[in-house]
């Protein structure tokens, strides 16, 4: 009879047990950092927070008084991720159409589903470097060489694989007697994906959009050299095709300042692109999983 | 008759309509071959670029150390090699860390309610920009690691790891940086691949009387191997291509040195480093070294997927 009750001295119960603390000292390690970094970013970026810090220009580094704002940056991320928005949204939307409602699984199709693979995987200093050898060095830009276009160039070729990716998947998951009873009722393709398809994958659509911007909106890497920095407000569309400031490249040159103005001030930026990033990316956790609650099948 | 072909007339689109359909179709191709389109592009752009250095150098740029504008010897070995150490080793401590977390997230260890915490927790940390993370790296992980450090280097000196005297930033720290980077990776798609195992595998296991780890270590992990493995690879893609953070904290020096408590270099943190201010032949070079990077996370991410695909369907 004692065979049936646990047995601790057991070899394989000694060893469960082993096992068992040992994953929970890996979570341990791996999760207390984890804590300890995002509470240390919010704690100590939201401690520089002032009003004067979202209106004031930054003053150079060198003279050890007041750091001034971050407002060039802020609006200058603002102005980059839209253009890469522009670009990479239209051209990702319609790539992800084609290849859910279009392809029929041929080479072609295998091909552009491999490459969108790819292309995510590609280190994102390479898209700067691509963007810097195909604009700004031959400045075709209409002369111009480090711009805030071709920083926002760089940025979409980073989001262009999030948004096909999360279109075809969205895509996909529309069932499929939607589009017999739109096509059988006489409605064309294009109306059937523009009127019945896309609507009713919106949302799972938008949501991976948005969490694609919100990840380029940090991406630091591939604007160093192609939009470069800018010290000074924007205040018109020619600036455009100028350097132009953006909060991760603000929190990397002011890093490596040796003055405490600086540095404080690119806490106060990782504060507010962390906040804005994770905001984004709780909230649209939070729509994902009410669609999913809601959805009919 | 005339009738019937009037009404077999009325049954097509009016041309406006096909048309309009057809330029849709094109359109939506078009788009979606812009992937291949960029894709061959960088790979021409950066090889082109980098032709002047690949001619003059050939592979004998992989293996020399000297990077010297003003005497115009450039060799890429210490920023290779940095690459490669630091992204390695940072996976190999990665891994067990992470895979760990996965299996006790996915375990029923604790309540359910505190599994999901954990689990979407490291799944947003994924989304910290990685400059922040160096930001983080310069003013809390260097000095709180610095005392660990001199530990390290007057008690395991005599290893040719440790064996250079800490000063502030260097190769030990990237790979810390790395390792906060990585585990989220890891970590989510370890517990994806976890969750993926159908249960009847565990059922079965517990049926002829295994144990909780008996039936991980058997059962489970090799079910979930081959997206683990996926994982894994994908964050080594990551670890080599990472750029801020490691260049934020590595130290930036060209000079090789086996010690990881010296600076080091990595490719991708000599691209951020010099490609603003370069020129002449360097400009080549660095082009050269930005092609031997998108080789390595190439093929690193092709055999990732290529590996996905030949094992996912097993179950």
């Amino acid at each position: 009879m004692k065979s049936l009750y646990y047995q601790k001295r057991l070899s394989r119960n000694i060893g469960d047990k082993f096992f068992t603390s040992l994953s929970v000292i890996c979570s341990l390690i791996a999760i207390l950092p984890l804590i300890f970094l995002v509470t240390y970013i919010l704690y100590k970026g939201g401690s520089q927070i002032t009003p004067e810090l979202f209106t004031l220009e930054p003053n150079p580094p060198g003279d050890d008084l007041d750091a001034g704002g971050i407002n060039p940056a802020l609006i200058g991320t603002l102005i980059i991720t839209t253009i890469a928005s522009i670009i990479a949204i239209p051209v990702g939307v319609g790539g992800g159409i084609y290849l859910a409602e279009y392809s029929k699984g041929g080479a072609f199709s295998r091909f552009i589903r491999f490459g969108v693979n790819v292309l995510a995987g590609v280190p994102s200093i390479i898209a700067g470097v691509f963007i810097y050898a195909l604009i700004v060095s031959t400045k075709i830009l209409f002369g111009s060489m480090y711009s805030g276009l071709a920083g926002g160039m760089a940025l979409s070729i980073l989001m262009l694989p999030t948004v096909i990716k999360t279109t075809d998947e969205g895509l996909k998951l529309v069932p499929n007697e939607l589009r017999y009873a739109s096509l059988g009722v006489g409605a064309s393709m294009y109306t059937t994906i523009l009127k019945v398809t896309l609507p009713s994958a919106f949302r799972s659509i938008a949501t991976g959009v948005v969490l694609g911007i919100a990840r380029a909106a940090g991406e630091t890497a591939p604007l160093i050299f192609t939009a470069l920095f800018s010290y000074y407000y924007i205040t018109g569309f020619g600036d455009l095709f100028y350097e132009m400031g953006s909060l991760a490249v603000l929190i990397y040159n002011f890093a490596l300042e040796p003055y405490d103005a600086q540095n404080k001030l690119a806490w106060a930026a990782s504060f507010i692109l962390v906040l804005s990033i994770l905001s984004v990316n709780i909230f649209s956790r939070i729509l994902a999983a009410f669609t999913e609650k809601t959805k009919r099948v | 008759m005339e009738e019937k072909l009037t009404l077999f007339k009325n049954r097509k689109r009016f041309g406006i309509e096909r048309n309009i359909d057809i330029i849709f179709k094109n359109t939506a191709l078009v788009l979606s071959s812009f992937v291949a389109i960029i894709l061959l592009g960088i790979i021409l752009v950066v090889f082109f670029q980098s032709f002047e250095s690949f001619s003059r150098y050939g592979l004998k740029f992989l293996v020399t150390s000297e990077w010297n504008p003003v005497k115009d010897e450039y060799g890429a070995f210490t920023a290779i090699y940095g690459t490669l150490v630091t992204s390695f080793l940072s996976l190999l401590i990665t891994i067990p860390l992470g895979v760990g977390t996965a299996i006790f997230i996915t375990e029923d260890f604790v309540p359910k309610v505190f599994r999901e915490i954990i689990g979407s927790f490291v799944e947003l940390l994924a989304a910290i920009p990685s400059v922040v993370l160096g930001l983080w790296a310069i003013f809390v992980m260097e000095p709180f690691f610095r005392a660990f450090f001199v530990f390290l280097h007057n008690f395991f000196g005599w290893i040719p790891l440790f064996s250079t005297e800490p000063t502030g930033r260097n190769s030990l720290l990237a790979i810390l940086i790395l390792v906060v980077m990585l585990l989220p990776i890891v970590t989510s798609i370890a517990r994806d691949s976890l969750n993926q195992v159908p249960k009847k595998l565990r059922n079965a296991a517990y049926g002829i009387g295994a144990s909780r780890w008996k039936t991980i270590f058997s059962v489970i992990l090799p079910a979930a191997l081959s997206g683990i493995m996926a994982g894994v690879l994908l964050a080594l893609g990551r670890a080599m291509g990472e750029t801020m953070a490691v260049t934020m904290i590595i130290g930036n020096s060209n000079a090789f040195s086996w010690s990881l408590l010296s600076p080091g270099y990595t490719i991708s943190s000599m691209l951020a480093n010099q490609f603003g201010e370069a020129d002449g032949s360097q400009v080549s070079s660095l082009f050269y070294a930005a092609f031997i990077l998108m080789i390595l996370s190439l093929v690193v991410n092709i055999f990732a997927q290529w590996l996905v695909k030949k094992f996912s369907l097993k179950y």
